[in-house]
């Protein structure tokens, strides 16, 4: 065994890797971009080296600068963890050359399956089940409707050149081909000068199941089982679970056989994944193999008990694998949730931001939580916004479902959006319960998976003023304390008043709306006139942005993170956005914002629209940015003309980055 | 320290009765105080909110720390004095916290009158300089107002304590490095252009606020000149132009949000010269108090449970517990500070005079602030105690009550009668605050007693001219002059003429002493020098 090994990579996959390394005594090489200094997986590492800018082209995939670290650091082996150089062919050559080992299949392998039509072949050749079709080069109408009956419907054509849908046909029984045939041919002519068409058996609601195959050096090959990942979208997996719903014994030995195969046809050593597509009929079909561990890869372990990681480990150090196919049995039901750092009701953007607060659920026998990130750290534009993967095992399916609902509601994350709540949503689709899954889930249950966004309930702008209340009572208390004359009456926060009662105004901005609550002073807690009426409230605050709340004799247990005037209330596993709005600030706030205009995010300028010194009028476009995939655009506040953009086309800026002077002609508008 | 023992019986029917009676008192002050609170009438409140204004007490909380107390003055000033109303004489005064720094505050109120100043005004405004001078408070004024009410201008602007001094005493106060912030919130006309002139730091809030010695009308005709009130002494000309003006304010949430970071860079630190310690709450409800204080005014309570009710864990270390006992002396802590209290519990003797002297004399020496807790109908009278020389001892006390330099506190808890008021620490002898229970009574002396000299008078003069009087005739004298020292005794009617700084209930007496006690700390204790005590 290595005593001491690098792992190319960053994030949660990193930290799991140093995990088992650590458990086996196996020393860690960390490498980091400046993105990364005060990662999580720099500061478990035992060492850990600098290999460039965040960029990962600049660092994280420059594997002659890591595999530079690796030699001076004395590593014997190089974990690529997924994605980066996991399925460089180069690379693992390059590593061999070294003298290093690289933790994953032999560079042939890697190559084998890294073109898809390439690794059909193969797989045609060694028996593995492939989707049926005709992809030959004979356009002869009647011969394509030989193929096309031996095919059978539904059935697929789309042009060779094609993309994008343009012709593009299914065609659902044999008497409509010809038409389709031909419509299929016009279309591809017209757009892409070329009527040359494929043809491929039509998966109507195809599930992705695919299996974790294993190989050591010594010639033994084996299956660790399925997992079911077909709850995916935009071709992203969101939730794995094993086993599979609904799988047979039989099924599962004939596709575990196939995967086998797969692997043996290429000569595979170590972890790797065949991923099929399973028709509703039953059948099977061979889509791609990945040649390395798989993001998904706890579900695996929870269900088996075993480590892959070290597996991975003993595999590459040239030991047998550790146990036998009869050996493997599966315990329970296992299920992951990626927890990503996007928006779902923004088509999934990815949120980039600080992590003002997280807050994971306890973990347990029946909680595992992958992480890379801590609170405070930021994701960035460089790199997957995945914050957590989120593993949940229990003795069956549905108790398993129950569990990752429980853990899902408990996940806090404040600073940038998540997609918790809609994974909610599909934990508690009753589809989804039943096992009715597959690739189009979230596409078909749409509209009951994206919750309109609702306006604040009473209870959560109580739980809101309560907290702004409770807080600004800690602060007096600790000016008290700090102050010369400590015990003064000056330091109440009871708002009194001589002869009458007081109140205290709050203004919070909910989406588009101002909501106001006036907040009456009373003894041991206040009267709070909320939109529905009125309540008695009183509480107390705990770590962590806790609060305990009674509400009008309901006690309620939540947390309120504040960052600057935005308060995040997480409640009944829901997280609420308000902006505190301060009427006093609201002149400061447009004094300094005056004449400076600043990147609302990180991203890159990627259009000037005016020229400087143009004279152009309020809401004119000055300058768009981009961040991720998505545009925004900076508006000239009010009438006047741009002194100076301070970035090219091109340029990156960090958000508040100021990116041009503008000179007002008119005062600047005052809300 | 000891600690007092109650012999109150919260369920008796005496204490049911008194609370009960003390209760609709207390009542009827918020209900007043309430309407106080409103403002102008609701046509003017909703002309200035149009305006984008913010009424004066909103001004007054956004400019305090957030949810802190704020110790109003003279809040029934002017009531019923004018023949119309002009609620707390269109000026909020008080002392309010702003970043953790005892202020007093000034707040015009435009919807009373335009914020003119009639004499009350002007009487409150000074009231709150000289309490703001006395105990090295920032003044910050947030002015609204049209200056000087014309018609009343024989009572606002020629004498010394009248409109000018305003000015004197903000320069003084300069002088003394007491900070003076103005914001100019709206008109600030006329001699009121010296307001924020006179101002360390001053704020104006654009397309509200106007500075100048002459207004348009004058302008034009004095000199013919047609110009706006903007273009005359708005924000821009006193921001940009003038220089009248440091700061500009996009609206009043701005420039009080600016009058707070103005206070942020005064650079000041209270420095307590007491020794205190941690406060405990009195073991008794302060609110007990209502069913202390009996219904009818003549029959006497014991003032120990008055006192057991405001201080610290009710402890009180009685002085001379045996001599004198009609005034009650010795010391307590109130909100953590140390305090001698001075108490009535009957006539006054010579005894209880030279304890009364002893003690003050005491405070003064040790430097502890010193509270009165007035009720008197007097210095006990007839020829035993003349002979006795009660005037010299009672001079003693009065010498003693005037010297001391030590912050004193006085509260009028029942009647305030003749000497009794001097000795006793009244609106004369200078208290840094002087507040009263809605209950109380304060007159040269009781209504049925002026009624009784001036009957005994007049029937002298009448039967010197052998004619006779009878009952009945007497009775339709003396009812009037029973009721106009009850008319002119009442708190509401005292209040209003600024003869103390506010009515309070007396449950809040620990509360408000607190706020005074801490407030008089931001000026050091001066060094007593006493005059010549009688022998």
């Amino acid at each position: 065994m290595f005593d001491k090994i690098l792992i190319a990579n960053r994030g949660e996959i990193a930290c799991r890797v140093i995990r088992t390394a650590k458990r086996l005594g196996i020393r860690t090489v960390s490498v980091y971009s400046d993105a990364d200094a005060d990662a999580l997986h720099v500061a478990l590492a035992d060492e850990a080296y600098h290999i460039g800018p965040p960029a990962a082209r600049e660092s994280y995939l420059l594997g002659e600068v890591i595999l530079d670290v690796a030699v001076r650091s004395g590593a014997k082996a190089i974990h690529p963890g997924y994605g980066f150089l996991s399925e460089n062919a180069g690379f693992a050559e390059a590593c061999a050359k070294a003298g290093i080992v690289f933790i994953g299949p032999p560079s042939e392998a890697i190559r084998a399956m890294g073109s898809k039509s390439a690794a059909k072949e193969i797989m045609g050749a060694a028996g593995v089940p492939l989707v049926p079709g005709y992809h030959g080069q004979n356009q002869n109408p009647a011969f394509l409707r030989t193929e096309a009956d031996r095919i059978g419907y539904p059935l697929l054509i789309k042009a060779s050149a094609g993309g994008g849908g343009k012709g593009m046909r299914v065609v659902w029984n044999s008497p409509d081909f010809d038409e389709a045939l031909a419509g299929a041919k016009r279309e591809a002519m017209s757009g892409f000068g070329d009527d040359h068409v494929l043809m491929e058996k039509y998966l109507t609601r195809p599930r992705h199941i695919e299996i974790q195959v294993f190989a050591d050096s010594q010639g033994n090959a084996l299956h660790i089982f399925e997992r079911d990942c077909s709850i995916q979208r935009r071709h992203q997996k969101v939730i794995e679970e094993a086993p599979a719903s609904g799988m047979t014994a039989s099924l599962r030995v004939q596709m575990g056989a196939a995967a086998v195969a797969a692997a043996r046809a290429i000569n595979y050593v170590g972890a790797g994944t065949v991923e099929f597509l399973l028709d509703e009929d039953g059948s099977f079909y061979f889509m791609e193999m990945n040649t390395r561990l798989q993001v998904e890869h706890p579900v695996t372990e929870m269900i088996t008990g075993l480590d892959l990681v070290e597996w991975q480990l003993r595999v590459a150090a040239g030991e047998p694998m550790p146990c036998s196919q009869e050996q493997l049995v599966i315990g329970g039901h296992a299920i992951e949730a990626r927890i990503y750092a996007e928006d779902p009701a923004r088509e999934f953007l990815p949120s980039t931001g600080r992590l003002r607060h997280l807050r994971t659920p306890a973990e347990n026998a029946n909680v595992r939580i992958d992480s890379g990130v801590r609170q405070g750290d930021e994701v960035s534009i460089h790199y997957d916004p995945m914050i957590a993967k989120l593993v949940v095992w229990d003795s069956d399916r549905s108790s398993a479902i129950r569990r990752l609902r429980q853990a899902l509601a408990e996940f806090q994350v404040v600073g940038v959006t998540t997609n918790t709540l809609f994974l909610g949503c599909v934990a508690a689709h009753p589809a989804f319960i039943a096992g009715e899954i597959d690739t189009s889930f979230i596409e078909r249950h749409r509209s009951a998976l994206f919750p309109e966004a609702v306006p604040a309930s009473d209870r959560i702008m109580a739980l809101a003023s309560l907290d702004l209340m409770l807080e600004q009572t800690v602060e007096a208390g600790q000016r008290a304390n700090s102050s010369s004359d400590p015990y003064s009456p000056w330091h109440q926060t009871n708002g009194w008043r001589l002869n009458f009662d007081n109140h205290h105004d709050l203004y919070f901005v909910d989406g588009e709306q101002v909501i106001t609550v006036v907040v009456h002073y009373r003894p041991g807690g206040y009267i709070l006139d909320l939109p529905g009426g009125s309540l008695f409230v009183r509480g107390e605050r705990g770590s962590g942005g806790d609060i305990l709340a009674d509400l009008g004799g309901m006690r309620v247990k939540a947390t309120v993170v504040r960052h600057g005037n935005i308060l995040t209330i997480l409640d009944q596993g829901k997280s609420h956005l308000l902006t505190r709005h301060d009427p006093c600030a609201v002149g400061d706030e447009d004094e300094v914002a005056a004449g400076r205009l600043t990147a609302p995010m990180p991203g890159k300028v990627v259009a000037i629209m005016v020229e400087t010194g143009a004279r152009v009028g309020r809401g004119t476009p000055l300058l768009i940015m981009e961040a991720m995939k998505m545009e925004h655009t900076i508006n000239a506040p009010c009438d006047g003309s741009v002194v100076e953009f301070h970035f090219e086309v091109g340029a990156v800026v960090n958000e508040g980055a100021e990116l041009l002077n503008f000179a007002a002609e008119t005062e600047m508008p005052v809300i | 320290m000891s600690i007092l023992k109650t012999s109150l019986n919260v369920n008796s029917k005496e204490f049911r009765a008194n609370a009960e009676s003390m209760a609709a008192i207390v009542a009827d002050l918020r209900e007043k105080a309430a309407e106080i609170r409103l403002g102008g009438d609701e046509r003017s409140r909703a002309k200035h909110l149009e305006r984008g204004k913010l009424l004066p007490r909103e001004r007054v909380r956004q400019l305090l720390d957030v949810s802190s107390p704020f110790l109003e003055l003279s809040q029934f000033a002017a009531y019923k004095v004018y023949g119309e109303d002009v609620p707390a004489a269109g000026i909020i005064t008080g002392i309010g916290r702003i970043l953790g720094q005892e202020c007093m505050i000034f707040a015009n109120d435009a919807t009373v009158k335009g914020g003119t100043y009639y004499p009350l005004t002007v009487k409150k405004h000074l009231r709150a300089q000289e309490i703001a001078e006395a105990n090295h408070l920032p003044c910050i004024y947030l002015v609204d107002s049209g200056g000087v009410f014309l018609p009343r201008q024989e009572e606002v602007f020629p004498d010394r304590d009248h409109f000018g001094r305003i000015f004197y005493n903000q320069a003084n106060m300069s002088g003394k490095g007491i900070p003076q912030i103005a914001a100019v919130m709206g008109s600030c006309t006329a001699g009121g252009a010296y307001m924020p002139a006179m101002s360390d730091e001053s704020i104006i809030v654009r397309r509200q606020g106007t500075i100048f010695l002459a207004g348009p009308p004058l302008v034009k005709a004095a000199i013919g000149e047609v110009v706006s009130a903007e273009d005359l002494g708005g924000a821009e000309v006193h921001c940009r132009t003038s220089g009248v003006t440091d700061h500009y304010a996009a609206n009043d949430g701005h420039a009080l949000s600016i009058a707070r970071r103005i206070v942020g860079n005064l650079n000041r630190q209270k420095k307590l010269p007491l020794a205190i310690r941690e406060p405990v709450e009195p073991l008794y409800d302060p609110s007990e108090i209502h069913g202390v204080i009996t219904t009818d005014s003549r029959k006497p309570y014991d003032v120990h449970e008055v006192i057991s009710r405001i201080v610290d864990g009710s402890e009180f270390d009685e002085f001379k517990q045996l001599y004198g006992t009609t005034l009650v002396c010795g010391f307590a802590h109130i909100w953590g500070y140390p305090v001698g209290i001075v108490a009535n519990n009957g006539i006054l003797f010579s005894e209880s005079a030279l304890k009364g002297a002893h003690f003050i004399e005491l405070c003064s020496q040790r430097g502890i602030p010193l509270i009165f807790l007035q009720n008197v109908t007097g210095f006990m009278v007839g020829s035993k105690y003349e002979a006795g020389g009660i005037a010299k001892d009672g001079a003693k006390m009065v010498t003693a009550v005037s010297c001391a330099s030590v912050p004193k506190f006085t509260v009028i808890t029942g009647g305030s009668y003749g000497a009794g008021n001097y000795g006793m620490c009244g609106r004369a002898f200078s208290p840094r605050f002087l507040w009263i229970w809605p209950n109380a009574r304060v007159s040269v002396m009781g209504g049925e007693q002026a009624a009784s000299v001036l009957a005994t008078v007049k029937r002298d003069s009448m039967e010197a001219r052998g004619e006779t009087w009878s009952a009945e005739d007497e009775e339709t004298f003396r009812k009037p002059v029973r009721d106009m020292y009850e008319h002119q005794g009442h708190p509401y009617y005292a209040s209003a003429r600024l003869w103390d700084d506010g009515i309070i209930d007396p449950a809040d007496t620990r509360m408000v002493l607190g706020l005074g006690i801490s407030a008089t700390m931001n000026a050091p204790i001066e060094k007593t020098s006493f005059g010549i005590f009688r022998m």
